[in-house]
Order: C-alpha cells, then sequence, then structure tokens
C-alpha cells in the first residue's frame, strides 16, 4: 500500500498549473462568461499544445500514453482555475474512446458530451461533436447531426446546451463496463476539489488582509471555524477522488462505486467551500465584479450535474446496503 | 501509487484475522467500571502473551516491529473482529510514542515492556480544574528536593479510567516564576507513591470512568522527568499530536461502527426512511474518506514527511463522524433507542465525549485556522 503520487505527476500537475495561472487568469473566464472571446481560448490552445488533452491517448496515436491517475491531477488544475472549456468530457470521456484522434489532440476540434442519463452538454457552443447515450450505449455525433437548445446556466462559462439527436445518426463508441462515464464523474470531482482549493486559498488570502474593528478578519474565531470546516471537509474528499482515479487506472471492480464515492463527498465540500467562501467574504464577495462567483457558480453546477452528492449516495445504498 | 496491500502485508492480515476471531472476547462489560476493568486487563495480557498489543513495537520491548501500515490493519481486523476498546490506549497510543521520543534508554527499559504487558497501567494527568483545553494555566507545581528529585503538588481532574490505573504522566509546573507554556516539566508518577489520593467519580455515563488525583508533597526522583526540565510542553505536545491524529483513533474503529450501522439498518430498514438511508450511507462514505485520508497520511510519514498541525483535522472528522454514526444509529432504533440493549445508545455517550477530549473540537478549528491555513492570531 502507497498512497502517494510519483515524481512525474506531480511534475505534469506543477506544469498545468503554470500554464493555467498564465493564460487562464479569472479576467479571462470572465471574457468567456460575457462572450467576449468566442472560440477555444489561449488557455485550451495551450493544453493541446502541451499534450494534456491526450493524457490518455496511447502513444501510437499521438497521446501521452498515462492513466487516470496522471489525469485526475491535470483536471484538478482545471477546475482550480475555472478553465472555461469541457476538458472533462473532452480528455477524460471522449479521448480513451476514440479510435481517430487527429483533430481531438490539437484541440482544434472540441468534444463534449451529455451528462449520464441527461440531453445537458457544457460548451455547446463551441464543440464540433458529442458523445451522447442512449439505452443502447454511447455514440460520437457530429455537431450537424444534432439539434443545439442553448440553455443560460447559472455559470455562463459552461454555453451549456441540450443535444438532441437521432439514435440511428452518429457513431456507436465501445464502452465496456461504462467506464467513459466512471472517468466523466472522476474527472467532474476533481475539477470541484480544485474549486474547493480555490475558493479556500481566496478566502484566505482575503481574510488576512481585510481589516474590520482594527484587526483582520481572519483573527476572529467565528471566521477561522467556517474555513477550518472548509478545509476540513477539502482534506477527506481528496483521498476519496484519488482512490477513484486509481481504481479506473488499475481497472478495480469496483471503480464505480469509488467514482461514486468520490462525486458525492467532492460536490459537498465545494458547496461547503462556496458557502464559507462567501461568508467569509461578506458583501465584496456578493459583487459582481470581484471574482469569487466565477468559481462559486462553477462549483454550483459541477456539484449538481453528473449527479449530485443525494443521488450518489442514493446509487451507493443499492449497493451498501 | 499502490493501492493494493503487499503480499507481506495481506499475510499480517491473515494472521491477525485468525488469531482475532478466535480469542476476541465477547461482550465484555465496559471497562470503565472497576469489575468490568479486571476483565479487560485479562484480554490485555492475553493479547501480550501472544504479542498482539504493540505490534508497531520493537521485538525487545514485546512488539513485532509492524510496520505504521500494518498496525493499521491489525487496527481494522482488531475492531472488525468486535474488539473492545483498549484499556491500555493512554499509555501505549500517548505516552509510548513520547518516551521513544524523549526517555533516555533506562526510562524506555523500564517503561515500555511493563506497559506493553499490561502490568503497568497509564493514565494521562493533564487537566486540571482551571486547566482544561487551556493547559498551558496548569498550577500543578514540582519543587526540587533538598536531597535530589521532586516534590509534587497538586490536582488534576477528569483523568480517564485514573481510579484503576497504576501510574499518571502529567505536566507540573517547575519553575514557579514561569508562566504559560513555559517553565513546566513532564513527570511520571505512580499511583502509589505516599501523598497520592485518586478520587474516581462518575462520567456522564454513570461509570467511575474519571477521577480526581491529589498530590500533597510527592516524593518522585529524578528519573521521573521524561525530557528536559522546564522543557514539558514540547514533550507534551508530542503527546497531543499523537492523541489528535490517527494512533488514538484508527480508521478501523469508525469503518467497523459504519459496518455496524449497515447492519442495523438492514435488520430494521422496516423503521427506516430515506432520509435514513441518505444517513447509513454518508457515514460508510465518511469512514472511507477517513481511512483513505488515513493511508495517504501514513505513506508521507514514512517518506518522512511531519504532518504536525495538520493532525488537528482528523480529530475534528473521526470525533464528529463517530458521533453522527451513533446519532443515525439512534434515529433508526427510533422508539426503542432510550432502552435498547444493543449499546448504540452507550455508544452514543461515549461519543458525545470525542469532540471534548484530547483539546475541544473548537480548540483543534483554531488550530486548523492559524497553522494549517495560516490566519493570523490576533
Amino acid at each position: 500500500m502507497r498512497f502517494a503520487f510519483t515524481e512525474d505527476q506531480i511534475a505534469l500537475r506543477d506544469a498545468t498549473r503554470d500554464l493555467l495561472a498564465k493564460e487562464c487568469p479569472p479576467k479571462a473566464v470572465r471574457a468567456q462568461w460575457e462572450g467576449e472571446e468566442p472560440g477555444p481560448s489561449s488557455a485550451w490552445r495551450a493544453l493541446a499544445e502541451m499534450g494534456v488533452l491526450g493524457v490518455l491517448a496511447p502513444e501510437s496515436l499521438g497521446g501521452l500514453g498515462l492513466s487516470e491517475l496522471d489525469l485526475v491531477l491535470v483536471l484538478e488544475e482545471t477546475g482550480y482555475f475555472a478553465l472555461p472549456e469541457p476538458i472533462v468530457e473532452h480528455a477524460a470521456v471522449a479521448v480513451p474512446l476514440l479510435n481517430d484522434l487527429t483533430t481531438a489532440l490539437t484541440g482544434t476540434e472540441i468534444i463534449s458530451a451529455t451528462a449520464p442519463n441527461s440531453d445537458l452538454a457544457p460548451g455547446a457552443t463551441l464543440a464540433h461533436s458529442f458523445v451522447v447515450g442512449d439505452k443502447n450505449g454511447l455514440a460520437l455525433v457530429e455537431r450537424g447531426q444534432v439539434e443545439i437548445g442553448l440553455c443560460e446556466s447559472v455559470d455562463q462559462t459552461r454555453s451549456l446546451g441540450r443535444i438532441k439527436w437521432d439514435s440511428k445518426s452518429g457513431q456507436r463508441l465501445d464502452d465496456p463496463r461504462g467506464k467513459g462515464q466512471a472517468r466523466g464523474l472522476v474527472g467532474i470531482s476533481s475539477q470541484l476539489v480544485g474549486l474547493t482549493r480555490r475558493m479556500l486559498d481566496m478566502t484566505v488570502e482575503y481574510v488576512i488582509e481585510r481589516q474590520q474593528f482594527g484587526v483582520p478578519v481572519g483573527s476572529f474565531q467565528a471566521v477561522k471555524h467556517h474555513l477550518a470546516d472548509a478545509r476540513i471537509a477539502l482534506e477527506f474528499a481528496r483521498p476519496l477522488v484519488y482512490r477513484a482515479a486509481w481504481s479506473l487506472a488499475t481497472d478495480d471492480p469496483d471503480y464505480e462505486v469509488h467514482a461514486s464515492m468520490a462525486k458525492a463527498m467532492a460536490s459537498d465540500a465545494a458547496l461547503l467551500a462556496g458557502r464559507k467562501a462567501l461568508q467569509c467574504h461578506g458583501a465584496i464577495g456578493y459583487s459582481f465584479e470581484y471574482d469569487l462567483h466565477l468559481f462559486m457558480k462553477r462549483a454550483w453546477a459541477l456539484a449538481s450535474t453528473w449527479g449530485d452528492a443525494r443521488a450518489h449516495r442514493s446509487r451507493l445504498a443499492q449497493v451498501i446496503l | 501509487m499502490d493501492l493494493n496491500f503487499t503480499i507481506q502485508e495481506n499475510e499480517f492480515r491473515d494472521e491477525c484475522r485468525t488469531w482475532l476471531e478466535e480469542n476476541i472476547p465477547r461482550s465484555l462489560p465496559s471497562g470503565d467500571t472497576r469489575e468490568g476493568f479486571a476483565l479487560h486487563l485479562e484480554w490485555e495480557r492475553l493479547l501480550f502473551s501472544q504479542r498482539w498489543s504493540v505490534v508497531s513495537w520493537p521485538e525487545k520491548y514485546g512488539g513485532r516491529d509492524a510496520s505504521p501500515m500494518e498496525w493499521l490493519i491489525f487496527e481494522e481486523e482488531y475492531y472488525r473482529a468486535g474488539g473492545p476498546q483498549r484499556i491500555t490506549q493512554n499509555g501505549i497510543f500517548l505516552l509510548a510514542p513520547t518516551v521513544f521520543s524523549f526517555g533516555t534508554p533506562e526510562q524506555q527499559n523500564q517503561i515500555l515492556p511493563r506497559m506493553a504487558a499490561a502490568q503497568d497501567l497509564w493514565c494521562q494527568g493533564w487537566s486540571e480544574p482551571n486547566a482544561g483545553s487551556d493547559l498551558a494555566s496548569t498550577r500543578s507545581k514540582a519543587e526540587r528536593d533538598l536531597a535530589g528529585g521532586w516534590r509534587l503538588t497538586g490536582q488534576k481532574t477528569w483523568t480517564t479510567r485514573g481510579a484503576f490505573c497504576t501510574h499518571l504522566f502529567g505536566l507540573f509546573r517547575s519553575d514557579p516564576d514561569s508562566e504559560r507554556h513555559h517553565g513546566l516539566t513532564y513527570f511520571l508518577v505512580p499511583l502509589d507513591a505516599p501523598g497520592v489520593t485518586v478520587r474516581g467519580f462518575g462520567r456522564l455515563d454513570g461509570d467511575e470512568g474519571f477521577a480526581e488525583v491529589f498530590l500533597d508533597d510527592v516524593y518522585v526522583p529524578e528519573e521521573a522527568v521524561l525530557g528536559e526540565v522546564d522543557k514539558g510542553w514540547g514533550v507534551a505536545m508530542a503527546t497531543a499530536s499523537a492523541e489528535r491524529g490517527l494512533t488514538l483513533r484508527s480508521p478501523g474503529r469508525f469503518t467497523a461502527s459504519a459496518a455496524r450501522l449497515v447492519d442495523l439498518y438492514r435488520e430494521q430498514s422496516s423503521n427506516a426512511n430515506s432520509d435514513l438511508r441518505d444517513s447509513v450511507v454518508q457515514a460508510v462514505i465518511e469512514a472511507e474518506a477517513y481511512r483513505w485520508q488515513t493511508f495517504s497520511t501514513v505513506t508521507r510519514m514514512t517518506d518522512g514527511e511531519n504532518i504536525g498541525a495538520e493532525a488537528s483535522m482528523t480529530k475534528v472528522f473521526w470525533s464528529e463522524l463517530d458521533l453522527r454514526i451513533h446519532e443515525v444509529a439512534l434515529a433508526i432504533l427510533g422508539p426503542t433507542a432510550e432502552f435498547d440493549d444493543t449499546g448504540w445508545m452507550k455508544g452514543f455517550e461515549f461519543a458525545l465525549s470525542g469532540p471534548i477530549y484530547a483539546g475541544t473540537n473548537e480548540i483543534q478549528r483554531n488550530v486548523i485556522a492559524e497553522r494549517v491555513l495560516g490566519l493570523p492570531r490576533k
């Protein structure tokens, strides 16, 4: 038993973090929100160049030939920086299911995916194709083959859409034992962990700076206890997400159970962190001009999509009870 | 990362399981009563005779040189098999790590084998009537005896199982001009020394699990000092970190409790609604989360990292999880919760102490905020 990432995995995470710190500051997220920059962001193009979109693709197809364990830390960073593009759907769900990856790995064509048992997909204005599902399994459909009904998500950077497709169209994808969906679930969970960290970091920084009654507000016990609770939630959600990634990488027979546990804990942690972050910021956090809401709304969206915490506990109840 | 146990770890687990399943005593009474304590002592001595009492210690002190991961495996198997809470825990889990770090070779040889064998039974003498969470306001004093050694005077209280133990470890103010955490010394005191009076008293559940310990000019020799004179705070903090962290409350306890909660739910599911079902699953997930967080922590410790203040997150999490597990169980029992004989009410009463002892959870949250997140003290 050894529960730690390798130096290479940490190095890949750090490189992703450095790239996103430069290419995906809150200003860039906000630009997507306001629809100022149609098309993939510079961060997306840089991630493609770095090879991150092909972490799960075999080397023979131009990918990095790595596993879910390498990807999980990368996706956590994309959550931390609230990357607008649907990278989980693209890199975790679609890429491992496809045989032709020429345009997927260069990032020139974005592939999104609908959440399980749902017709909603993020990145609907950007995506060239979608992984969709029905009772017969998964299929890849081109943009031209579907009807897209745009929905205004509370997080507008999601560019969410309802995808209507004809089950006779598209290319059927081989997804033995629902691994594609489990990968998506763990990917969303790792982004939620990243968002939890981000909101906590922002708030810690703020309450150290902000003075009231002549002292930093972070010196008040009431504030400390809010943030301690968020930190505890992060501490105990993260290992379940990493464990689920390991189960996928090693074909553990229980990977679906582990993915559900990860999503339940990560969703609750991110919602709690958002609530605590907003409260500890006070009115500034409630302002649209301040960046906190970019991350909080992403957390709300991701906590409820792909099954919220309760839905996953209900799914787990059937196995556990 | 390799989340499979090694062949050696699995063999160790099998060996633990086989022995424990054959030997675990069924339905011992509470170890916090005089009669119960005697029965628990027999169990502890049986554990020792087969070298199961302190598996992670060196063989020369009665252990098996088990790795930290193997120790976690032993704990999982111990609680899985239904093993009782260890009455020796304050010695083997709290004092012993401190003796390994700060004790002289003579102290180690004298203290550890008798502790492993449950010959000497240790209680923790930290709290005083006016020093609970605020441990640094300790007033019990230590004065040098002119002929060498020390004279101890003061009062300790809320001492768990103090009335049944043979020895006490605690902090005493050795520098009369000192304040707060300066000038304290960590002493090891036999409770049969002249001048010691121990008075047991009832806890919330009525068991005589608490004691007051009065010390009136009690002589102890120089060897009774653990670590350096006047530097007892640092020594005590090492113990506190062990208590808050995983040594006192390994995940095996909570995964076993969560499994029993699942069993209870299955037996009583006709009473249960979907709200309770959700709470049961949440308890199972949280016990799993604690388990995996611990494996990650132990890996970091094995790599030489110091966990330090992060132990406070663990303490808040396990104590509140334990309480929730019991609350859910009582909710499942519903109208029979108040008189049930399944032990859940008794367990609930005990779980209520978790957020209080070893530093209240309010103190832990301050530690997390200040030392993990870096918020200002003032």
